[in-house]
């Protein structure tokens, strides 16, 4: 109850600030670019084939709905720490977290309300990919199944950025320090797995293994791994309980 | 209703609030007096369990601070320094939001809404963005948030602070309001005496962390109207700008302990002259003016400035003379440690 009371809150200052309008937009125009260039690469291979007298069909799952869901998961590395960086730092920075705290409510409700009210941001902005994506179901029979697997990858990859981004703000009264930081966590993530691929000792192989983008590249194939969703889930309360422990030394330090 | 025990809260290198106790009883107001940095902010959060206490406990209606604060939370209002309020948020959204926030049920937060715009006189504003009010309507959306979940004890910090004096009335009123019934028991923080004066039955005053006195207003006040502090102007016929005659021709007057020389312009000499002990010297004074030919441009009271009012009490203890009624009083804080900074 309290949780939905401040998520309410959260979404509402979302969309009453350019915040959720920028990211929405945004999120449209790259992820449709994305889509454009996935397309007609896939319209030119599709002729190419056809003038070498190949007569098997082309997978649209294949060249189009998989490569669209390896590039537009990068996207959101830009924009998710858009959507984190305010959410405790403004209320850090104005005084209003004293507000909060100080109300009969656990700071697990607090961060549940605020968590959520980013995922629902986040998940309108993949709301916004569907788009495109019927645009696929009007001209062609794509499988439907790998593209709910992509879509619930990039909704767990985005609730785990977002949690860890969560956690980044409630270490700092500055929005900026906040977005640039979340930013630069998220983007190392995201490239961990370098790491692994050249190096193959075991502690690489560790660091590895805490790529988001390795355990997101199955469910851009269509592939819906325990593992990973163990991993992400995972990832997603790392980042909660973090949040939880700074919140306790906003008290201390206050 | 409120009870402190010795109360520590330590920063890294500072000591904010040192061995601070004292009580407060239902339905009373009582005042939280002290200067800057002297731990008002801090003792009140730790009511508000924003802080935790580095020792000492705390209770509130009952209920430990530390062990139980979901309910002293339920039962307090808290209006902290700059009211904590959303600028993007409507009024009305806001209280809505902050009475969700406080617990109250969908059935019960309409009216609890249109009561408390009523009661903070916030009634025209509501549809307003609270980005768009002024500091007077923003200090009475901070009031109104702090009571819209009827709590037994009301934290007040600094509630009339950048206030015009129109304001500072009305809020002042607004807390004796809310006083009347009974049953809401407020500790409000100032640094302005009359303030105290106007609002509060009862005085806590802390200084550097320490605890000074506890004391009823009345009380207090009696024991620092003992004696007066007087601002004179006077100019000389000749419109001469030696301040030396006049200064002594005060010094003469009966009951005049003191005459301090301040700034000349223009031939108009300045005093300010102290009574001693239950000494009335302003009639004095300005018969010894005309009498001597000079003009009087100027004869008031000045009230005490805090800091005199630490000194009067502080030495008073010193000489052994303890207030008459008053609950505590301690040692001086000359010894205190540096609190600065620690708000």
């Amino acid at each position: 109850m309290n949780i939905l009371t401040i998520c309410r809150k959260e979404m509402n200052s979302y969309f009453r600030s350019p915040i959720a309008y920028i990211v929405m937009a945004l999120w449209a125009v790259l992820s449709g670019f994305f889509f454009y260039f996935a397309m007609s690469f896939f319209v030119q291979r599709s002729i190419e084939s056809q003038m070498m007298g190949q007569s098997f069909p082309m997978d649209v799952n294949e060249w189009v709905i998989r490569p669209l869901f390896s590039n537009i998961s990068v996207i959101g590395l830009f924009l998710i720490p858009m959507i984190t960086m305010r959410l405790f730092a403004e209320e850090k920075r104005s005084g209003t977290i004293e507000l909060l705290v100080t109300s009969p409510v656990s700071d697990l409700e607090i961060i549940l309300g605020k968590w959520l009210a980013a995922v629902t941001l986040y998940s309108c902005m993949l709301g916004l990919s569907l788009l495109s994506i019927g645009i696929l179901f009007l001209f062609g029979r794509p499988d439907w199944k790998p593209m709910l697997v992509g879509f619930l990858g990039l909704l767990l990859q985005g609730g785990c950025l977002l949690a860890i981004g969560t956690w980044i703000s409630t270490c700092t009264r500055n929005q900026i320090v906040a977005g640039v930081a979340g930013f630069a966590v998220s983007l190392l993530l995201y490239v961990l797995n370098w790491v692994s691929e050249f190096g193959s000792s075991a502690s690489d192989k560790v660091i590895g293994y805490l790529s988001v983008q390795q355990h997101y590249e199955s469910f851009a194939r269509g592939v819906l791994d325990s593992k990973d969703v163990i991993f992400f889930v995972s990832l997603i309360f790392v980042g909660l309980f973090l949040t939880a422990r700074s919140m306790e030394s906003i008290r201390w330090r206050a | 209703m409120i009870k402190v025990e010795g109360l520590t809260k330590r920063y890294a290198r500072n000591v904010a609030v040192d061995n601070i106790s004292f009580h407060v009883e239902k339905g009373e107001i009582v005042g939280f007096l002290g200067p800057n940095g002297a731990g008002k902010t801090t003792t009140m959060r730790v009511l508000t369990c924003f802080l935790p206490p580095t020792s000492g406990s705390a209770w509130v209606a009952g209920f430990d601070v530390q062990q139980q604060p979901m309910e002293v939370k339920k039962r307090i209002g808290y209006l902290p320094e700059t009211p904590p309020l959303y600028p993007e948020m409507e009024v009305i959204e806001y209280l809505q939001f902050v009475g969700r926030l406080k617990g109250l049920s969908k059935v019960e937060l309409p009216d609890r809404v249109a009561e408390v715009a009523k009661i903070c006189a916030i009634d025209d504003v509501k549809y307003k963005l609270i980005s768009k009010l002024s500091k007077g309507y923003r200090q009475r959306v901070g009031l109104a948030q702090a009571i819209i979940h009827n709590p037994d004890v009301l934290i007040l910090d600094e509630p009339t602070a950048g206030l015009d004096p129109h304001q500072i009335i009305e809020t002042r009123d607004l807390i004796k309001d809310l006083a009347k019934n009974g049953n809401h028991t407020i500790i409000l923080s100032t640094h302005i005496l009359p303030e105290v004066e106007a609002t509060c039955q009862k005085v806590i005053i802390i200084a550097k962390g320490k605890l000074v006195a506890t004391d009823s207003v009345e009380n207090l006040t009696s024991r620092l109207r003992g004696s007066e502090t007087v601002a004179v102007e006077v100019m000389a016929r000749d419109g001469s700008a030696d301040p030396q005659p006049v200064q002594q021709r005060l010094e003469k007057v009966s009951g005049v302990s003191r005459v301090l020389q301040k700034e000349t312009a223009d031939g108009r000499l300045r005093f300010i002259v102290e009574s001693l002990q239950g000494r009335q010297i302003r009639p004095d004074l300005a018969k010894a003016v005309v009498e001597a030919g000079w003009s009087l441009n100027e004869l008031h009271a000045v009230g005490l400035s805090l800091e005199e009012i630490f000194l009067q009490l502080t030495t008073s203890t010193k000489e052994g003379e303890a207030s008459a009624e008053g609950d505590s009083v301690s040692e001086t804080p000359a010894a205190a440690v540096h609190a600065e900074g620690a708000q």
